[in-house]
């Protein structure tokens, strides 16, 4: 029992991670149907210059704050200098032109920054809390209740707000929306920022537990997108539980089948959940446009 | 007349760019190929600012027999078909006579039949066995082998009467290098490996594997075989789940970063390192204790960044060649081979090397020095006792 609590504590932390990297991917997904796969860079961004610029002596919430907002400058500009010119394109190249964007991102935080991995201290201390014979990490908890938080928020955004209407229609029917006076390109521009927004506080939030380099970003975009399909893609709801699941995959086919296929297993099993469910566990079915 | 003037110019100028190239000629080239950028830079890139610090070094004093050293390096970006292209234009296009570089074994690998074939000396910076077993003529390497840190820890292992233990590797090739040879020599040293664990070389988690050792009857110790944050994710989650038993890290990690990124989990972890890392703490009768700290203090002043062991690897490689020219007293290929493989006493940043006909590396195991993590620094863990 002890130990199933401890790889059920493991998957959490993890499936926190993901799920937070996922969340990331709605945003855009939502008002434009591009997938941004230079999701992982904002949260290697909003990471590493919270690194650095404690390093340079500002002080840690000052330095996270700067951190967001150097990442949603980012975000505008990765829409407006590479996104936005290229508006009639489909979504496939805009697709493309984000995992440029990435790979560029990339290569300049290699330079500017270093190549070296970095940590930040966490949150609430490094020692574990222990419960029935398992231990997880108070910082696990934060990366939940962060998710948690951007959850909701994004909902009331969303759901509650002119602006996030303007949101759906956008993403609904771009023409309509702009027949009826939304203006669709910052609709479209927020979007990024907001993403990169979310991307950097996800990058802050994990870096305790997961470190970060430059480089970081590939890997948790690659497994916060598996997530974000699992859960539906555009479902800010389907992305937090999609992380999670996919966490509670990975650390219990690492627990009980073999440290070694723990990718295979999980990657495996959303296989068989996506041909089952398509369109995700709370993905919406696609209404085809005319 | 005028054309006749016309045509003594013209000699005269030719005349005094033949003297001014002379000095050109003259020059020593040596080749590099190095994973500058790309995911293996962390090791090329300290690799190319000791060659590139080095090499001003040699020709502020002088060259070597008279000469100048030429550097010439290529970046593979981590690539080994870019590196055997790159190989391939130093071979043919530059004429080098040396060739110091080969940042991954990988890369090494692919570069070596290249040097071979046109007869080059090669000094790779990478760690592999394979590159030195079997012997080939023209190649030789640097940096010591994951056998031997294997070697070095299981010895310390006996000497602390633990037997049995359990690895847990990365799945990148490094742990899986480290971790094939460990569990290779693992009944030759008397050492048990009664239970395994994998991890990706990017999880952020590894408690179920950690769980799965802890709850293994008998497991007296814990080895890693791992290289960048896993081992520090190893070492945090190891202490989470309050695992009694000692830690050993391999000398992948043995940098200053893996203190600041494990922080107080650090705390009694054990590995072996290059002696470069300790330099400050070696007793002053030590005699790798000058080398090291001259590199430390050079490396350190030249670059405004603390010294790596890999950074150590090139210069060792360097120096090994250089040595090889002097003695030689000359450029010539085979002549400088010859003399690379008579290096006999070499005091490098990476230990004592004795190169033979049959041992290309001529490092032993007192090129390592067992680590513990103490507050927050290495200390020397005294070879005698435990």
């Amino acid at each position: 029992m002890a130990e199933f609590l401890q790889f059920f504590f493991s998957g959490l932390t993890v499936g926190a991670v993901y799920a937070l990297v996922a969340l990331g991917f709605t945003l855009i997904y939502n008002a434009s149907d591009v997938i941004n796969f230079a999701q992982g860079e904002f949260v290697m961004l909003g990471g590493l210059s919270t690194v650095f610029l404690a390093m340079a002596g500002i002080p840690l919430p000052l330095a996270a704050l700067l951190a967001v907002l150097l990442t949603i400058a980012v975000g505008i500009a990765l829409y407006y200098l590479a996104i936005e010119p290229a508006r009639g394109a489909s979504a496939v190249s805009l697709i493309m032109i984000t995992i440029g964007a990435s790979i560029f991102l990339r290569g300049t935080a290699q330079v500017v920054f270093d190549k070296r991995f970095h940590s930040l201290p966490p949150l609430f201390g490094s020692d574990p809390i222990r419960w029935g014979g398992a231990a997880i990490l108070p910082q696990s908890l934060v990366v939940l209740a962060g998710a948690a938080i951007i959850v909701v928020l994004l909902w009331l955004f969303i759901d509650r707000t002119l602006l996030g209407k303007a949101v759906i229609a956008t993403a609904a029917n771009r023409l309509a929306a702009w027949l009826v006076g939304i203006n669709t390109r910052q609709i479209v521009g927020l979007s990024f920022a907001v993403s990169a927004g979310i991307g950097a506080i996800a990058g802050i939030l994990v870096t305790p537990i997961t470190l970060t380099s430059y480089d970081v970003g590939t890997l948790l975009a690659l497994k916060g997108f598996a997530a974000a399909m699992l859960g539906g893609i555009g479902s800010a709801l389907g992305a937090v539980v999609g992380g999670l699941v996919l966490g509670m995959l990975e650390a219990f086919s690492a627990g009980y089948v073999s440290s070694k296929y723990k990718d295979a297993v999980a990657f495996l099993i959303i296989l068989i959940v996506l041909f089952a469910i398509p369109n995700g566990l709370f993905g919406r079915g696609k209404v085809e446009r005319v | 007349m005028s054309k006749l003037r016309h045509a003594v110019a013209v000699a005269a100028m030719s005349m005094a760019a033949l003297t001014a190239g002379q000095p050109a000629a003259a020059q020593i080239k040596i080749g590099s190929v190095l994973s500058v950028t790309g995911p293996a830079s962390f090791l090329g890139d300290p690799e190319k600012r000791t060659l590139e610090i080095y090499v001003e070094e040699i020709n502020a004093k002088g060259g070597v027999n008279g000469q100048k050293l030429q550097l010439i390096v290529y970046d593979d970006g981590g690539d080994a078909n870019n590196a055997r292209t790159f190989a391939t234009r130093l071979v043919e296009e530059d004429k080098v006579v040396a060739m110091v570089g080969g940042t991954t074994t990988g890369t090494t690998m692919a570069m070596i039949p290249v040097f071979e074939e046109a007869q080059i000396p090669f000094i790779s910076l990478a760690g592999a066995v394979q590159i030195i077993e079997p012997v080939r003529k023209w190649v030789f390497k640097t940096p010591h082998t994951d056998r031997m840190a294997c070697e070095k820890i299981f010895a310390d292992l006996k000497r602390r009467n633990l037997t049995s233990i359990a690895i847990i590797s990365g799945t990148d090739a490094f742990g899986k290098s480290m971790r094939d040879q460990c569990v290779a020599i693992a009944p030759k040293a008397g050492i048990k490996v009664i239970h395994e664990e994998t991890y990706g070389p990017r999880d952020s988690d590894m408690t179920p594997q950690l769980t799965n050792i802890r709850n293994k009857a008998g497991v007296q110790a814990v080895v890693n075989a791992g290289f960048g944050q896993g081992p520090a994710i190893v070492t945090r989650n190891f202490r989470q789940l309050d695992i009694k038993v000692p830690l050993y890290q391999s000398h992948g990690v043995a940098s200053k970063q893996f203190i600041s990124l494990a922080g107080p989990a650090a705390e009694g972890v054990r590995l072996p390192a290059a002696a470069l890392l300790v330099a400050d703490k070696l007793p002053n009768n030590d005699p790798q204790k000058p080398v090291v700290t001259a590199y430390s203090r050079t490396y350190t002043q030249k670059t405004g960044q603390p010294v790596s062991t890999f950074g150590g690897h090139a210069y060792d490689g360097l120096m090994i060649l250089v040595q090889a020219m002097q003695r030689a007293k000359s450029a010539d290929k085979a002549k400088v081979r010859d003399e690379i493989e008579r290096t006999k006493g070499f005091i490098g940043t990476g230990g004592i090397v004795n190169m033979s006909p049959t041992d290309h590396m001529g490092l032993d195991l007192s090129a390592f020095r067992m680590l513990e993590i103490r507050n927050g620094d290495w200390t020397l863990v005294p070879e005698g006792g435990s």
